[in-house]
């Protein structure tokens, strides 16, 4: 049997038919994850008691007869910044390098409900800042589809190791494109929710009115199958919508007959190059399967970078303000003080990039400079809101590039923080909106890189999206 | 926006965090370089457009709200249990004060 290549039908399918038992498949998926893990170096920690606990659980109530659940015995691997009781949970970040947490993010309590066997927590952008996976204080993760390339970030690792088959489907999170970007740069679907869609009760915050909590796979089915599992209301986080959650799987029906598409100008306008192209030849699919395709506006696109920037920032200086050597276990030895306490342990365990963030949003918030960043923005965010209400009046579904490249190169952009902030530019949008989004593979370029097709629907729309995309991926498939 | 190094140690100082003389060096460079690029923003028109701090979309008044009934705490042991320095029930941290 190959593992490496399984979808949950297929496990749920071979476990009924008694081909394989829990037990044996997540052992088997231990062993390909821990012997492939030196390539890409996508899982920071395995949990091989937790998973076989789990999978031996899923044989029994299959022994019994009783329903083990929809997830079933799929082997899950996490993101390292949702909080996992009992199993180190880092953030990619030295000053939680040996963090503990006392208690589970409702995410994975849920996948485990269902059945899902936690393979291990997968590496990832400190603090999920940065989208190209190089910000871990673990070291950066290569790209499976090509090991000379990013994977992605933040959610690299959670990308990763769906593309190589050492796990099946995985958690990642998402502020401003952190699942989209890694989907595409790998080659799988990632799937961002509407904002309160999936609680964030135990995701390690960055900027709380833009985190998400979704999930990757190679399937748009199976993605549609772990999103419907995690979503729903959560007495836990006041956020999280009460909105009844649909049976995403069960409304794939491959008909795209009529399903209106925007496609926004502002995304297209220096469109050049491979990325391009295949996004073009994957609208002209969806009008061949027939949607009815039209062109649309976006017109505050241009500002979503800044507005994105100075939010998502301010929120994070405050929301890390909480690791300061008092209660996560990193403290620095050279303070006699309190606040040379606080000073010097964050100084000394923060890396670049979430200093550079850190001081951005305190700036930004400090006094003479709030109204013409922070409130300015959060105005451009209403902007930017208005525009997709007004086009969703006209069209079901807005179709555009994830990224305006395929993966690029390690170091290419580290040395300039602007440029690597820029290349996030089609995703951001969408997070201010708090609509759902995903990306779909579409195709790869010339060099065999990638490249993610994106689909945006309206709040609470993602049986919709994955319609869509489900109908586009058995074309292209 | 041109930033100085001394706005760069300002912030910093606001943010509790140390940074050494490279550091201060490579933000006065980075976020002068950021702002200035973020200064766009003042040439979008946002006269009586409201500031959003949260998405919105159509629900119940309450939905945000839980049943107001107690449930038992994570407690302080687990708590404490991942903190540098302890005591039962409380954070052991250095001399706030001194006689």
């Amino acid at each position: 049997m190959r593992i490496d290549n399984l979808t949950i039908p297929e496990i749920q399918e071979g476990l009924r038919s008694r081909e394989f038992t829990a037990a044996e498949l997540t052992r088997a998926t231990l062993h390909f994850a821990e012997a492939h893990n030196p390539a890409t170096n996508a899982y920071l920690l395995f949990s091989p008691e937790r998973a076989m606990g789990q999978a031996e659980a899923v044989d029994r109530k299959l022994a019994e007869g009783t329903d083990p659940g929809p997830l079933a015995g799929v082997p899950v691997a996490v993101k390292d910044v949702i909080l996992t009781k009992g199993l180190r949970t880092t953030c990619g970040s030295k000053i939680l390098e040996r963090f503990v947490p006392p208690y589970d993010a409702t995410a994975v309590l849920r996948l485990e409900e269902a059945g899902g066997v936690i393979i291990g927590k997968t590496n990832c952008d400190e603090f999920a800042m940065g989208s190209s996976n190089e910000n871990s204080a673990f070291g950066p993760v290569r790209n499976p589809v090509a090991l000379d390339r990013v994977p992605g970030g933040s959610s690299g690792g959670s990308a990763a190791v769906v593309a190589q088959g050492t796990a099946v489907v995985s958690l990642g999170s998402d502020t401003g494109g952190s699942i989209r970007q890694p989907a595409s740069f790998c080659g799988v679907v990632g799937v961002t929710p509407t904002y309160g869609r999936v609680s964030r009760y135990g995701l390690a915050a960055f900027a709380s009115s833009l985190d998400h909590i979704g999930p990757f796979a190679r399937t748009v089915r199976d993605a549609a199958t772990l999103l419907e599992v995690i979503s729903g209301r959560d007495p836990l986080d006041s956020t999280s919508a009460a909105a009844p959650v649909p049976h995403y799987a069960d409304s794939l029906d491959k008909n795209l007959k009529g399903v209106r598409l925007g496609i926004p100008k502002e995304y297209f306008k220096d469109a050049t190059g491979e990325t391009a192209s295949l996004v073009l030849r994957a609208i002209e699919i969806l009008r061949e399967e027939g949607c009815d395709v039209r062109e649309i506006s976006l017109p505050s696109t241009d500002y979503a970078i800044d507005c994105y920037y100075v939010l998502s920032t301010a929120e994070a200086s405050s929301n890390l303000a909480r690791y300061d050597g008092v209660r996560y276990t990193v403290r620095s030895p050279h303070s006699d003080t309190l606040s040379d306490m606080f000073n010097n342990t964050r100084g000394e365990s923060f890396g670049a990039e979430v200093k550079r963030r850190i001081m951005l949003g305190t700036y930004v918030l400090s006094h003479g400079y709030y109204e013409a960043y922070y409130k300015k923005a959060q105005q451009v965010r209403s902007l930017i809101t208005q525009d997709f209400r007004r086009a969703f009046e006209q069209v079901d579904a807005i179709v555009a590039p994830v990224s305006p490249f395929p993966a690029f190169r390690p170091g290419e952009k580290l040395d300039d923080p602007l440029q690597m902030y820029l290349s996030d530019i089609y995703t951001v949008t969408g997070s201010l909106a708090g609509i759902p989004c995903m990306s779909v593979p579409c195709g790869r370029t010339t060099d065999n890189l990638p490249v993610g097709l994106q689909i945006l629907c309206n709040h609470f729309e993602e049986a919709r999206m994955f319609r869509i995309a489900d109908a586009f991926e058995s074309v292209v498939r | 926006m041109s930033l100085t190094e001394q706005d760069v140690r300002k912030v910093a100082v606001l943010a509790n965090l140390h940074l050494s003389p490279e550091e201060i060096l490579q933000m006065v460079r980075n976020l002068g370089e950021i702002l200035a690029h973020m200064d766009r923003l003042g040439e979008i028109d946002t006269k009586d457009v409201e500031p959003m701090a949260q998405v919105l979309y159509e629900a119940p008044e309450t939905a945000t709200l839980r049943e107001d009934v107690v449930r038992p705490p994570l407690g302080s042991e687990a708590a404490l249990q991942n903190a540098p320095l302890s005591a039962p029930g409380y954070f052991k941290v250095p001399l706030v004060i001194e006689r």
